[in-house]
């Protein structure tokens, strides 16, 4: 399975994450697992989901960035091996 | 959730705010197959090969990027050292072969192309002196060809007469179309690695494979940002660690993704160059790193030992993450590029001087240093002999990549933009060395070459 995680960072405000999952729905990606948390003043949410069905990841990364910048918030798109690499041995 | 939040927002924040990028994928192509009897046959083999080597490279490293969410910079090729690929008397032979390299380096796609290469450790042979004599017009003629000249090793010495000849050509290169900018692709190199994913040295060694791939990462800013998050008075050692901790991070990332492109690709990744490249960007600075562990500015006392500290602890964390850290893997202070250090030359907190002692202890050199245009050549000789006696005996690389600027006087500032940024140009010493040149000659290896 291709995972990756989504990470969006900004000032909570109502629909941050009804507006990032409504986009993953419309291009049938799955939520794995989501975790939110306030830090400082600032949203933070992680969502790990499942890309496995994409064959071409450019419009989802482009669909994210887009509806970040409607919700004002800052959006980013790693695969999930990134992450391991950098904190698993 | 498999991460920790924190853990999630570190690599996040790494990437999005600290400019972590792979800074470079270099494809290393064996050209020596390619060898014809005349240039036009050896363009025409080797324009060949070329295209079937890199063909699909740039897709794959742009999808490579997109999907995983890491930023590469730069796409390059290096080639056979173009020393071994034509032995001609003729310059306009080299110039012929040149201008096909850059062409096809554009046609590609590439950011640079490295490899115009010769080795004058042991002598100026003929064929070399007409490569070197094309430097300057192929320098200015060409946008993509990167050139390497090695005067010196520590198994060789230090080839006198090599220098003799190279200096000139540096400031000629300079002055030609009065456009120091081009001599950023021109650098004089001692113990070259074979496997530099960075330009402008990168070539590709002998027997290395006949199609690898070498990735530079680099993270200046994530380090500095981690240091930052580190209390006042933490001591020495907690700066090791964090140095090492985020560079062992770094590295595995850049393994990880250079490993990936290279399957794509049906090749073997052979290194992964640690290195800190700093750029112009607020944040990506060797000189910021420094300053944040305890010195007021880059090039005061005890700079040389942070630097040292920086090296080594950025290539411990490096090797603990991969087994395929080679390159340079050292800190550059290439003073143009890294903002911190250009600054600290303009309120002069560090010369020349400090900068040369400065290699001593990191990668890779005299690096992008703007010099009055109306140095003598004898004291670019002496400025080249030196830097190239501290990798001789230190048995590491060093490096010049110095830039004559015409009509200019030190202090005034040397524009070059993007990526090569900005710096006030150096002073020299003055003082002759002319006697010692004109002795000519090569200095003999070190005692510490013989290691048999």
């Amino acid at each position: 399975m291709k995972r990756a995680i989504i990470t969006v960072t900004g000032v909570d405000h109502t629909g941050i994450v009804a507006g990032i999952s409504s986009v993953l729905a419309d291009l049938n990606v799955n939520i794995l697992d989501i975790t939110q948390t306030i830090m400082g003043d600032i949203f933070v949410m992680a969502l790990l989901v499942d890309i496995s069905g994409l064959e071409d990841i450019t419009p989802l990364v482009n669909k994210l960035s887009e509806e970040g910048d409607r919700l004002k918030v800052k959006v980013s798109f790693e695969r999930e091996e990134i992450f391991r690499t950098m904190h698993r041995i | 959730m498999i991460f920790t939040t924190e853990e999630i927002l570190e690599t996040v924040r790494m990437i999005q705010l600290d400019h972590l990028d792979i800074r470079t994928v270099t494809l290393g192509i064996d050209l020596l197959d390619c060898r014809r009897d005349s240039v036009k046959e050896t363009v025409r083999f080797l324009s060949e090969k070329l295209k079937l080597a890199t063909d699909g490279f740039l897709d794959t490293v742009n999808r490579v990027g997109v999907e995983y969410g890491i930023p590469i910079v730069n796409k390059r090729v290096a080639i056979t050292p173009v020393s071994l690929l034509l032995s001609s008397t003729d310059m306009e032979e080299y110039i012929y072969l040149a201008e096909k390299l850059d062409g096809i380096a554009k046609d590609i796609g590439l950011d640079f192309i490295g490899g115009y290469t010769c080795f004058l450790e042991y002598e100026v042979s003929q064929s070399d002196r007409a490569l070197l004599k094309s430097i300057p017009a192929v320098l200015n003629e060409t946008e993509r060809l990167c050139s390497s000249i090695i005067p010196a090793t520590t198994k060789a010495g230090i080839n006198l007469d090599a220098i003799r000849e190279v200096a000139p050509i540096i400031l000629e290169t300079a002055g030609l179309r009065d456009n120091p900018a081009v001599c950023a692709k021109l650098i004089v190199i001692c113990n070259p690695p074979p496997d530099n994913p960075f330009m402008a040295g990168a070539f590709h060694g002998i027997k290395r494979g006949s199609r690898v791939l070498n990735v530079g990462i680099s993270g200046p800013g994530a380090i500095r940002s981690a240091l930052e998050k580190l209390p006042e008075n933490s001591d020495i050692l907690s700066v090791v660690e964090e140095i090492k901790r985020i560079s062992f991070k770094i590295t595995r990332a850049g393994e990880f993704i250079g490993k990936e492109i290279a399957n794509r690709m049906g090749i073997e990744l052979v290194g992964v160059d640690t290195s800190l490249a700093p750029t112009p960007e607020e944040g990506d600075s060797i000189a910021r790193i420094i300053e944040r562990i305890g010195v007021e500015r880059f090039g005061a006392p005890g700079t040389t030992g942070l630097l040292f500290l920086l090296n080594d602890a950025l290539k411990k964390g490096g090797l603990m993450a991969s087994s395929l850290v080679g390159g340079l893997s050292g800190s550059f202070i290439p003073v143009s590029e890294d903002k911190g250090i250009a600054e600290a030359v303009s309120s002069g907190a560090i010369n020349l001087e400090k900068l040369e002692s400065l290699t001593n202890v990191c990668s890779v050199g005299l690096d992008m240093i703007p010099i009055p245009g109306d140095t003598s050549p004898y004291t670019l000789m002496g400025i080249i002999l030196d830097e190239m006696a501290i990798g001789v005996m230190s048995n590491k690389t060093t490096a010049v990549r110095i830039i004559p600027v015409p009509g200019k006087r030190a202090g005034e500032w040397l524009e070059l933009g993007g990526l090569l940024g900005r710096a006030p140009i150096i002073d020299v010493n003055r003082f002759s060395c002319k006697a010692l040149f004109e002795r000519g000659g090569r200095i003999p290896p070190p005692i510490s070459s013989y290691r048999n």
